[in-house]
């Protein structure tokens, strides 16, 4: 390949003694070309699939259904929208998504920082327990305990309702960990600190730990927004009522199965355009802490 | 190194109480009632039980229903790893070769993780639709072969195999990235100095210096297909045609909540629980090693 040829060349220069300045050197020529070749059409099909539901949310009913197949879009995105936001009553699965995102997202952060910083700040006894519970749950996700924890819900009361929807997801043994790898690299100086000025535990969490930590927070929220949105199988179980539904589920009514519907799959792409609008431009709009989230969470 | 702590008897009892409680209500005790459940034949609608020892486990294992659902689980996480490590290593590797726009390209390949495996699966469904979908139109010009995923079963598996890698490629991109601009360039260079060349300094430098890292999202790859897909399946397929789609994570659902066979369902669970068991302890002996240096 001639990309490599072009970084070898620009290391041999180096190692002939070539200034510090050649080293960030961008190679040129065909072997770049190759590459960028290669990465816009790795991005293009990876782009693909989004973007012809987007065509397809702008067609016509007869455009969807002709062959060969239109790819560029049309001019019926006004119509199709307005229709499959009416239909599947979209202002409520919205807000109902938006609802558990955030609370799930705002909960989990809370009681992780609560919970690590007991763990990190405090001995107690019982401390190593805690920690080894909280643990555990990686190994427990919803999957493997439905029937069960549907029974919890509805023991309590829960079914159909925003707390059986988000307070179950608020546990985190990853955000919990996240939080205590970052309060141990706090210096010790600042708590010893602290103390000496009589600032108590929870001044102190309030007033030091929390305004350092909001890189933290910020990677953690985008990463768990997402998670929450996107929940299925939980939803699914403990909602029954229409107006309780999450969007991720709502879509499903639109789906034109084979034979007894109208295939209106342009009002169906409508749907999933706004479904996956949120999420992705959360992704969009903060790609840097989004990348932060993920690799430190390591979930 | 020794922590300076606060002194204080109730307090710390009081933060750790939200999650503790949590924990215990919606994971520790529905994961012991599943553990319980599986030892008994309960009724559909809960008002009766029997205990029967082993027999809801022994019941799966004479059911070749229960085989097909394993066997369908470990091609599709196995095809969704694969689908997704492959391009996410092909990409960042790309991304990685000295050329402008890195930042550019990574916005670009990262966005589906935002996409709800449904809601891909709902995307993906038109594309591989019979009679409208552009797939099977390109397709009909190579073979005359007929790609309808209601009529066969492997058509289905790739369809929900396709759609679940493309939301968790940008994931495994976003990994790799990190990875390989952590090689130190330095390492790379002295290698093409000795004339390896690309091939060869990517399997014996980059590839080795890489693979804590792919093991990692191995397992999280796993991990993923095998729980966090349950939504492409029930949304598109519904483990169909004729169960070539019906993965465990789905059949456990389905006994439990539509054919109300409780008594199976959390054996099924139970067996689960031992699956992610299994995989959790593998992705920590990752992490502990990383934790070392």
């Amino acid at each position: 390949m001639a990309a490599d040829g072009a970084v070898a060349a620009s290391a041999r220069v180096e190692a002939l003694g070539g200034a510090a300045t050649m080293r960030r050197r961008w190679s040129l020529g065909w072997g770049a070309f190759v590459v960028h070749a290669l990465l816009l059409l790795s991005v293009a099909v990876i782009a693909f699939p989004l973007y012809y539901a987007f065509v397809i949310s702008t067609q016509t009913l007869q455009e969807v259904i002709t062959r060969p197949p239109i790819l560029r879009p049309s001019t019926n995105l006004l119509p199709n929208y307005v229709e499959a936001w009416t239909r599947s009553h979209m202002t409520r699965l919205l807000w109902n998504s938006g609802v558990v995102a955030v609370v799930s997202a705002v909960g989990k952060v809370t009681i992780s920082m609560l919970s690590a910083f007991a763990i990190v700040y405090f001995n107690f006894r019982g401390k190593s327990l805690a920690f080894w519970l909280i643990f555990v749950t990686l190994m427990l996700p919803v999957e493997v305990r439905i029937m069960a924890t549907y029974e919890v819900i509805g023991n309590l009361g829960w079914l159909d309702s925003y707390a059986g929807l988000t307070v179950p997801l608020m546990a985190s043994a990853t955000a919990t960990f996240l939080f205590r790898q970052f309060y141990r690299t706090v210096p010790n100086e600042l708590v010893e600190a602290a103390q000496l000025d009589g600032v108590g535990p929870l001044r102190f969490l309030w007033a030091f730990l929390l305004p350092l930590s909001w890189a933290n927070i910020a990677a953690l929220f985008v990463v768990l927004f997402i998670y929450g949105w996107n929940q299925y199988l939980w939803p699914l179980m403990i909602t029954n009522t229409e107006a309780m539904r999450v969007v991720v589920i709502g879509l499903e009514d639109l789906i034109p199965r084979t034979g007894t519907h109208i295939p209106e799959w342009n009002v169906l792409m409508a749907a999933a355009m706004m479904a996956l609008l949120p999420p992705v431009a959360v992704i969009v709009v903060m790609q840097r802490w989004f990348v932060k989230g993920l690799i430190e969470t390591e979930k | 190194m020794k922590r300076a702590v606060f002194k204080n008897r109730r307090l710390p009892y009081l933060l750790v109480l939200p999650q503790l409680a949590v924990t215990l209500a919606f994971f520790f005790w529905p994961a012991f009632e599943s553990l319980r459940l599986s030892f008994f034949r309960t009724s559909p609608f809960g008002d009766k039980r029997l205990f029967i020892g082993l027999d809801n486990f022994r019941k799966l294992v004479v059911d070749p229903e229960y085989y097909r659902s394993i066997l369908n689980s470990f091609v599709f996480a196995s095809g969704v790893t694969a689908l997704a490590l492959g391009t996410g290593l092909f990409v960042a590797a790309l991304a990685t070769q000295k050329v402008r726009g890195l930042a550019m390209y990574r916005a670009a390949v990262l966005w589906p993780y935002g996409i709800a495996p449904p809601v891909a699966g709902i995307i993906f469904l038109f594309i591989f639709h019979p009679s409208y979908g552009v797939l099977p139109y390109w397709l009909s010009f190579v073979t005359a072969y007929e790609f309808n995923w209601l009529l066969k079963g492997w058509v289905a598996m790739a369809l929900v195999v396709v759609a679940t890698a493309w939301t968790h490629v940008g994931y495994n991109i976003a990994f790799f990235l990190a990875g390989l601009l952590a090689i130190p360039a330095s390492v790379l260079e002295a290698a093409s100095v000795d004339g390896a060349g690309p091939v060869r300094r990517f399997r014996s430098i980059v590839f080795p210096l890489l693979s804590p890292i792919t093991f990692y999202l191995l397992v999280v790859n796993m991990i993923f297909a095998f729980f966090g897909a349950f939504g492409v399946i029930h949304a598109v397929t519904q483990g169909g045609p004729s169960r070539a789609t019906e993965i465990m994570v789905f059949k456990a659902y389905k006994d439990g909540f539509i054919g109300l066979n409780l008594g199976s369902s959390a054996a099924q669970s139970v067996v689960l629980m031992v699956v992610v068991i299994v995989l959790t302890a593998l992705q920590f002996r990752f992490v502990e090693k990383r934790v070392t240096y």
